[in-house]
This record gives structure tokens, sequence and C-alpha cells, in this order.
């Protein structure tokens, strides 16, 4: 990936990961809702190596902006040959519960405009048979929790999506990455209290890359989560839906 | 709350903590005091806020500018000296100022104005820094430097963090040719021969340090290693750069507390006795990376556990030339004598050359650093007496070592804390604030000058 869109870049994934790209000497095109932080991740990008930083502020739920986004990325850079979609919220289960506003904006932001800009990204990959997409999905989208099932919902969602795109785009040359984190130490998590299971932004950034560089599939990271997961998805519904998950 | 330590594991406090994440966003609302907190790279209460909240500078770094032609470079406050390492020394750039460990952040540095092997020739840190932006708790943000806001510039260097939160700082590089340093040790059979190396060194080296075995008494009173050395001239600019990036550190790690029995006068004595006798077999000039000549203790993760759960106070103080050769006497041989030996103790000369930092510790003299393990009253009293002898001879001590040091010796060492005190942030305090400044207790008064007993010390 050397012409790439960032997609929620002031998470802490996206940072990370820009860090990584900005140090191999890569273009870069980030897009977050907030102006003056964006500018911080751009500067910082810059600083450390890549060889052009464009950024731009916008509310991705508003898949409307979608097409002339992708379209102005493209000028700026010159074409891409990668994306990377990080933005998402983690939502309030309770609330989702209570009301259907709070779990729309989850289903919204983490799958809907997740699947309007894979859309417009998967075109224009799919026409110049190169490129890939690399998505943060979640490990929470491989079994509805009570939990959090609204958020697990619009990241099963999104996996679903991405298998059927991969399976489309297979013929074109265009790989279409998932990435599942397990937790990660992020504002996101802050009011989570921590264990061993989590892993570090610069963690999971860097699992990010290896598996968009190898053209993987499917990751789990860190990988432990793929067993854990097995072993989740195989309890048997009559069993799984008395568990307190 | 939760509970927390510093690099010497003593004190532990119940205090909060809030993680900050963007350069452009207000200060968190709490009760109680603030803090910033760096990398937790001091060693007693001065990065520590019983009772409050320490915000948590580690999410705020990122890098804003870096000019490869002039070496300045702007960043965020919690980015670390081994990240700008990372970035200018390909580059050929180097810190003009690094203390013994890269695992500080440029907040931290600002904050206790560090200095390094090059005090005799660069001074402090401070000196460096050519404008920050400071961000009070009212929400006003101002940018210091020396021209503008200089009382807030002069204020917040060696401010121990108390004027408020440095949010980024710019900061003035020094040309390297290569990362590479030609390193020479010197042995020296006592003070004296400290003394005489040390004054025929700093003319023509930039960096110098001494390792003194704390164990060596009479006649060998003082005796050590001294360390010399300059960056690499160019002819051997062939030498692969991207060595410049061969971090020996994080290989080794220590897994746990040692238990105090593996650090006894015995095991010290050894250790001292080893390492000298090895070193000087060494050939006596070499070319070496510059990680390893600036962060020896960087290679083992965690030293600071070896010292078990008690931890370990430092002591580090510097003493005026005038007066210094009998207060280094006295300070080694009341350390060999009492307690338990200084594992690693530290000797080199500070230069002239003032800080713009107001409480700025570094100041004309010779300075000490030894390291004691904790081992309750008895050690308490063995650094209360360094203190003392310190004070007498018109020394000071560094507050980003200390556990301990009493009001009025904070009083006699900063002689500008009055001045000070205008630009505290009302909203921020540390451990080691409330320590030094107490609110006077009636029962304390009219003691004097006379030392508080340690376990009083100790409840503070
Ligand atoms: C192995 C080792 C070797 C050392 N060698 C030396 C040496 O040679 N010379 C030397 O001078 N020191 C030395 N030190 C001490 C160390 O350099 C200082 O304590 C340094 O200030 C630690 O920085 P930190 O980022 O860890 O900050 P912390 O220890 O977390 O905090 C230090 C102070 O900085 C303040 N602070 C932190 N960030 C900010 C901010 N953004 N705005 C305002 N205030 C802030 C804190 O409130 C606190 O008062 C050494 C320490 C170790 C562990």
């Amino acid at each position: 990936m050397k012409k790439v869109i960032i997609l929620g870049a002031t998470s802490a994934i996206a940072q990370a990961t820009v860090r990584l790209l900005a140090a191999r000497g890569a273009s870069l095109y980030l897009v977050g809702r907030n102006a003056a932080n964006l500018e911080a991740v751009a500067r910082d990008a810059t600083t450390r190596g890549a060889q052009k930083v464009e950024f731009r502020s916008l509310d991705l739920n508003d898949c409307e902006a979608h097409a002339s986004l992708v379209e102005r990325a493209w000028q700026a850079l010159g074409g891409l040959d990668g994306a990377v979609l990080a933005h998402g919220v983690l939502g309030d289960q309770e609330e989702s519960q209570r009301s259907w506003a709070a779990a729309e904006v989850v289903l919204r932001t983490n799958f809907l405009s997740a699947a309007s800009l894979l859309t417009e990204l998967a075109n224009r990959f799919e026409a110049q048979k190169a490129g890939t997409l690399v998505v943060i999905s979640s490990v929470a989208g491989d079994r509805g929790r009570q939990s959090n099932y609204v958020y697990g919902a619009s990241k099963g969602a999104l996996t679903v999506f991405l298998q059927g795109m991969r399976n489309r785009l297979a013929k074109s040359g265009v790989a279409v990455v998932t990435v599942k984190p397990g937790f990660v130490d992020t504002p996101m998590t802050a009011h989570v209290p921590k264990n061993k299971l989590f892993a570090s932004p610069e963690q999971v950034a860097r699992g990010l890359l290896k598996a968009a560089d190898k053209r993987k599939n499917e990751v789990y990271v860190p990988g432990f989560w793929a067993l854990i997961m097995l072993i989740i998805r195989s309890i048997p519904e009559p069993v799984f839906k008395r568990l307190k998950l | 709350m939760s509970t927390s330590d510093s690099w010497g594991r003593f004190p532990r406090v119940e205090q909060r903590t809030r993680a900050l994440v963007w350069r452009s966003d207000a200060l968190p609302a709490v009760d109680g005091a603030l803090l910033p907190h760096g990398l937790g790279r001091s060693y007693g209460d001065s990065c520590l806020n019983a009772g409050g909240t320490v915000l948590l500078t580690a999410g705020l770094d990122r890098l804003i500018d870096f000019d490869p032609a002039t070496g300045v470079v702007r960043c965020e406050a919690g980015v670390s000296l081994d990240t700008l390492l990372r970035l200018c020394v390909p580059r050929g750039w180097f810190l003009p100022v690094t203390p013994g460990t890269k695992f500080v952040t440029v907040g931290g540095a600002i904050a206790n104005d560090v200095h390094g092997k090059n005090h005799h020739r660069a001074g402090t840190f401070g000196r460096f820094v050519r404008r920050f932006e400071l961000l009070r708790s009212d929400g006003s943000r101002r940018l210091c430097s020396p021209e503008e806001n200089p009382d807030w510039f002069g204020a917040t260097i060696g401010g121990l963090g108390l004027t408020g939160l440095v949010t980024w700082a710019e900061v003035q590089l020094s040309p390297i040719r290569n990362p590479f340093v030609v390193q020479e040790t010197v042995p020296f059979d006592n003070l004296d021969g400290f003394l005489r190396v040390s004054a025929e060194s700093e003319p023509d080296h930039d960096f110098t340090m001494s390792w003194v075995d704390c164990l060596a008494r009479g006649r060998k009173l003082g005796r050590g290693l001294f360390y010399r050395g300059n960056f690499a001239p160019t002819q051997f600019e062939r030498l692969p750069l991207a060595k410049s990036h061969l971090s020996h550190g994080s290989g080794l790690a220590v897994p746990m507390d040692l238990p105090g029995f593996c650090l006894n006068r015995l095991s010290v004595s050894a250790f001292n006795f080893l390492y000298y006798h090895l070193e000087r077999g060494r050939p006596s000039r070499r070319l070496v990376h510059y990680d390893p000549f600036f962060y020896p203790l960087d290679s083992v993760n965690g030293w600071n556990r070896i010292y078990g759960r008690r931890g370990f106070l430092q002591f580090q103080c510097v003493v005026p030339h005038a007066t210094a050769r009998d207060a280094l006497k006295e300070l080694l041989e009341r350390s060999a004598r009492g307690g338990l030996p200084s594992f690693l103790s530290v000797l080199k000369t500070f230069g002239n050359l003032r800080s713009p930092g107001w409480l700025s510790f570094p100041r004309p003299g010779y300075t000490l650093a030894m390291d004691f393990a904790n081992q309750g009253e008895k050690t308490w009293r063995l650094v209360e007496e360094l203190d003392r002898v310190t004070r007498d001879a018109g020394g000071a001590v560094y507050p980003a070592k200390d556990a301990r040091m009493s009001p009025e010796s904070f009083a006699a060492y900063f002689p500008q804390r009055e001045r000070f005190k205008a630009y505290l942030d009302p909203a921020f305090s540390s451990s080691f604030w409330r320590r030094v400044n107490p609110v006077p207790l009636p029962s304390l008064e009219g003691r004097g000058d006379a030392a508080p007993p340690a376990s009083l010390l100790a409840l503070r």
C-alpha cells in the first residue's frame, strides 16, 4: 500500500497504523471528524516520513458525501491502492436496548457507513484491478452476546459483507482483509478495567499491516483470539443462551 | 483511586489517573489536585500526587515538525527521548542534553530541567528549549520562550510540573557526524585522582562521568573509573548508519521483585570489586554506539526491581567547587560506613552555564548520585545525614531523585522558590510539593533547624 486513504484516522488503531505507513514513506489521505485532531495526526505522519499527507474532516455517517470524498482522495494522491477503514463506535448496550435511536447510531456508523464507503472503493479498485481494502471488524461480530449484541451485530454484518466482497473481488486481484481485534487499550475502552487480554493499538496496527502485506483474508489480532472465538462459536446455542456473556 | 509508585518504588500512594489524548483538549475537570505525569522515571514523590489525579501524557506523543537543516524539532510533551532519537539520529542530529535513560518524555525533561554527561559543556535541557505551550487550569494557553512570557518560561523549566501542563515544545538538537562515540576509560585511585582527571578531561571531552566504588575506604576512598568521550569524527562516517537504530534495550528484563537477601553488603561489595577490576582491564579507548554509552541501564528492563518490594532511595546532590573536596569525602565515607552501601554511585562535574529555569537543580560544582536499598529507619537516617552534609557545604539535593528532603532543606537549596510560588497553577500540586511546603503544624514549630526524625518524614 503506497497511496492509502484512512477512514477514522484519529482512532487509536488508525493512528498507530498511520505511523507505520508513514515510516514506509506512503502517501496518506486522512479522514476524521475533528479537524484539529486530524491535523495533529497529519503533522505527525509528515514528520515521520510520509511522502504526502492530506486530510479532510467529515462526519462519515453522512453517506451522501462518500462518493465525492473518495473522488477527492483519488485526485489528491493521484489514485489509491489501499484503504483502511477504522472508524467505529462502541455504543452502550443498555442504552441501545432502551432506545432505537442509540442502537441506530451504532449500526449506521459501524455497518452502513462502512458498507457505503466500501462500495465506492471496491468499484474503483475492481476497475483498476488492484488494491487492498483493510477493514477493522471485531471478535464481537463472531457471536451475539447479551452484553453487546448491537455492536456485535454491526460488526457481524460488516464481516459478512466483507466475505461477499472478497468473493466478488478475488478475480480482479483486489485483496479484502478483515481484521478482528479483541480488546484494545484505547480511549474507546478507557472506562473498562484492563486485563491480560488487552492489546495495545501498536500491536494491532502491526498485525493489521502484516495481514495487508500478505493479503490475508481474515485475521484475529492478537492471534490467540482465533482460539477463544473458536471455542465461543462452538458452544451449542441451548447452552449459550443460558450463559452470562 | 489506585496504588502507584515512582521509579524508586517508594513511596506508594493512592491516586487517580486520567489519560490525555489531544493537545487541543481542555484539562479534565476533577476533584482534588492535578499533576502531569510523563514516563514516571523520577525516583521519589515529585511525580506522584497522593489523593489527587495524575494526567498521563503518554498519549500526547505526536511529532509536529522537524527541520533536518536546522535541527529544530517540535513535538507534543509526551514524546519520549527514545522517539526523538529514532527520528533525528539517522538525519545527523542528537539530543543536546540527555539523562541516563531515554525513556523520559520531553515534558518530564523540561519539568526537571534534566542534565547529562555534557553539563560542563552544554548546561541543562532547558537551555535548548526554544519555546513551549503552557496550558493552565483556567483554560489559558501561553506560548513561552525566552522572549515571550519569559517569566512563565523560567518558572516552568525545572518547575516540577506545578505551573500547568506543557502541551508541546520546540527543542534545538545538536549536530553529529555519526552515531558512534569514541570512549576512553581512565581509572583513578581516590578522590583526588578523580578531581585531577576531571580537570584535565573537561576541556576537550563533551561527555564525562565517573563510576565510584562506594565501598573503597581509607586511601582508596573515592576510587573509580572515569569515562570520557566525544562523538566520533567524520572519518567514521562509512560505518553503517542503520546501526543507529540498533537498540540494545528491552532484551533483558528483571522478571520479578528480587527478595531482599540477594542484595546485601557482600553482594554489593563483590559487584563493585569485580566491576572495578574487570573494567580496569579493558582497552581504555573504544568506539561504542551511542546507546550503550548514554543508556547503559536501559538494557535491563525494570532494573529498579532488583531492590525488591521496599524500593530504594536515590540521593543526588551537588556541592560547590569551594567546599567540594571535603564534602565529597564526607559523603563517600558516611555512605561506605552506614547501612547498605550504594550499588551504583556516579560522580560528575557541573559547569557554570546557567539554566533559564528558576528551580533548576544543576549549579557549578560536583554532583554525586547514589542508590540505597530501602531498609527503613537506618537508610533514612543515613540519607538524612548526607542531606545535612550537602546543606552545610552550600550544595543542593535533586528533587527528581528525592523522597525525603525536609522543607528547611528545600528552602535552603532553592532560593528562588518564593518568586516561583506566584506561578503555581492553583489546581496543580504533587506529593513532593506538599511535603516540602507543609501547612505549619503547631507541634512542629520552634524546632528551628533540627532535622525532624526520619519516622516523621516518612509519614508526610
Ligand atoms: C536510569 C535513570 C537515569 C537517570 N539519569 C538522569 C540524569 O542523568 N540526569 C537527570 O537530570 N535525570 C536523570 N534521571 C531522572 C529523569 O531524567 C527525570 O526524573 C525525568 O524528569 C523523568 O521524566 P519522565 O518523563 O519520566 O517524567 P515523570 O517522572 O513522570 O515526571 C517528572 C516531572 O515532570 C512533570 N511533567 C511531566 N510531563 C509534563 C508536562 N507535559 N507538563 C508539565 N510537567 C510535566 C511531572 O509533573 C513531574 O514533576 C534518570 C532517571 C532514571 C530512571
